[in-house]
């Protein structure tokens, strides 16, 4: 749609162009009500839990971002390793340069669909139950996962909740042999968010 | 008709080009240009001797107990010298992130000393780009020993040392950082009237990462020519780096078996491989250690 602005620039004057504009105006609010309605947000928490009888551990983002597409269900995540906080600034240091190596591989990604999106209505508030499957890249490594959720419509908002699992061995994060019996070998993940609506330019 | 034609084939294109973005939803945010700033550059506040780049983060308490040992010439004897030892107890807090301070106290001439050091810039890449770091460190010795000579009058005067520090250091990459210091140490007291009461040395130091728990430190302070007595050198040290979770072990090598500044710098007395009295080969060599462990007192604001 951005084409055609230019083209527009380029012709000649005359009261061609008044209707030129109007038409191309109404177009483009026309499409943009047809189109995929996106959702997005900047600030979406992800937290993280590694239960030991021995060190609890926890840390949060909140700070990732997330975009939705309701028409296609399609969904992506985006979380800077870095911007997760701890309790313990060593913990917080070790955890970037130990285990994420997050110089290295900076974000955690998220790629995929919203499986039955169809269930959901996103004209009509309420809670609906989904499951999201894609792509998952943490430290550099890409695994398929399908996780549960939930999806709820609110007032020109969509909230996205999801709990689930990850296995610190399927993303080759190494657990050294000392600190084996602090740090949970499945760390227990949690992300909320709201999400606006997208404008589009 | 043209420019109708034209803008009919623009509109048909559009969905092809809208097409294409849902490959990537979240480039349809745009790049959000962020700060990075370097971390990490040592595993510690200290090289060896001397202060790193590094501050302790805000609301951590540091202890650190640090051994030096007495040459290791002399075998197992002694022990490689692990028989004499001199002790440095300290407490480090980060006030914020960028401000630090500690105390501590030395066996040898009962030193007690007390600094701040406060980070200026930070190295950091992206929006914001600083290719260095930059510290700033004041320290203040108390040498609290008994004056040699309780007849003359001694004043409390006599007992202080200052120094003034700056760090300059950059982390080159994941595995090396170097850095620069710039110290001045000023004593209130010199033995005889050739020594300087203020004395300008240049420090350098770094650190190679070996494994990402260990790393190789290595630090060097050259005091400029004619300001202290010429019966005192330089001091090097070498060590390594341990980490292990809470705790930081630095097990290194020096030649100084001071750990305050007025001390290593000004009064270090042996070089690593020197000539003795009656011409043998000799080393000033010493091992020591500085262990750090951490506790968290003020836990990061708005974390839940």
């Amino acid at each position: 749609m951005l084409l055609c602005l230019p083209i527009i620039n380029q012709t000649n004057t005359g009261t061609h162009m008044k209707n030129l504009i109007l038409v191309t105006g109404l177009l483009l609010t026309l499409s943009q009500m047809a189109s995929a309605q996106r959702y997005f947000t900047r600030d979406a928490r992800v937290q993280f839990n590694s239960d030991t009888p021995v060190e609890k551990i926890e840390a949060i983002n909140k700070s990732g971002t997330a975009v939705l597409d309701t028409e296609t269900g399609r969904m992506e995540w985006k979380v800077l390793i870095k911007n997760f906080v701890f309790e313990k600034a060593l913990m917080q240091e070790h955890f970037n340069e130990n285990y994420m190596e997050s110089t290295t591989y900076p974000n955690a990604t998220f790629k995929g669909n919203i499986a039955n999106v169809s269930k959901v209505n996103f004209a009509k508030g309420g809670s609906y139950a989904v499951t999201a499957k894609g792509k998952m890249t943490i430290h550099g490594v890409t695994k398929e996962i399908e996780v549960p959720g939930t999806i709820i419509v609110g007032d020109g908002t969509v909230k996205v909740h999801s709990d689930f699992k990850v296995a610190c061995a399927d993303y080759d994060i190494s657990i050294p042999g000392v600190v084996r019996e602090k740090i949970a070998q499945e760390i227990a993940v949690s992300v909320d968010a709201t999400l606006d609506p997208m404008k589009r330019k | 008709m043209k420019k109708t034609l034209l803008l009919f084939l623009a509109l048909s294109v559009s969905p092809l080009l809208s097409g294409q973005e849902e490959g990537d939803l979240l480039a349809l945010l745009g790049e959000e240009e962020t700060t990075d700033y370097a971390t990490a550059s040592f595993k510690t506040n200290r090289v060896v001797n001397g202060h790193s780049i590094e501050n302790t983060a805000a609301g951590v308490l540091d202890f650190k107990i640090s051994h030096r040992f007495s040459p290791m010439r002399n075998g197992l004897y002694d022990m490689f010298g692990l028989d004499g030892a001199t002790i440095r107890f300290g407490l480090d807090y980060g006030i914020t992130d960028r401000l630090m301070i500690g105390i501590g106290r030395s066996s040898k001439e009962k030193i007690i000393d007390g600094f701040a050091k406060y980070k200026i810039l930070r190295q950091s890449t992206g929006k914001r780009n600083m290719p260095v770091s930059l510290s700033y460190l004041v320290d203040g010795q108390i040498k609290t020993v008994k004056f040699p000579d309780q007849e003359r009058e001694n004043l409390f005067s006599s007992r202080l040392y200052y120094t003034h520090q700056i760090l300059l250091a950059r982390k080159f990459s994941e595995s090396l950082t170097l850095q620069l210091m710039p110290t001045l140490v000023h004593r209130n007291l010199v033995a005889t009237k050739a020594e300087k009461n203020d004395v300008f040395a240049v420090g350098a130091a770094g650190r190679v990462k070996l494994s990402r728990r260990v790393t190789l430190n290595a630090e060097y302070y050259y005091v400029l020519p004619d300001q202290i007595s010429p019966v005192y050198t330089n001091v090097l040290s070498i060590g390594f780096d341990i980490e292990t979770g809470g705790h930081v072990f630095q097990l290194h090598f020096t030649n100084s078996a001071d750990m305050t500044y007025k001390g290593f710098i000004t009064e270090t007395t042996e070089e690593w491989f020197f000539k003795g009295a009656n011409g043998n080969a000799k080393s000033g060599i010493r091992f020591g250690f500085n262990i750090s462990r951490v506790f968290t007192i003020v836990k990061p604001k708005g974390l839940y």
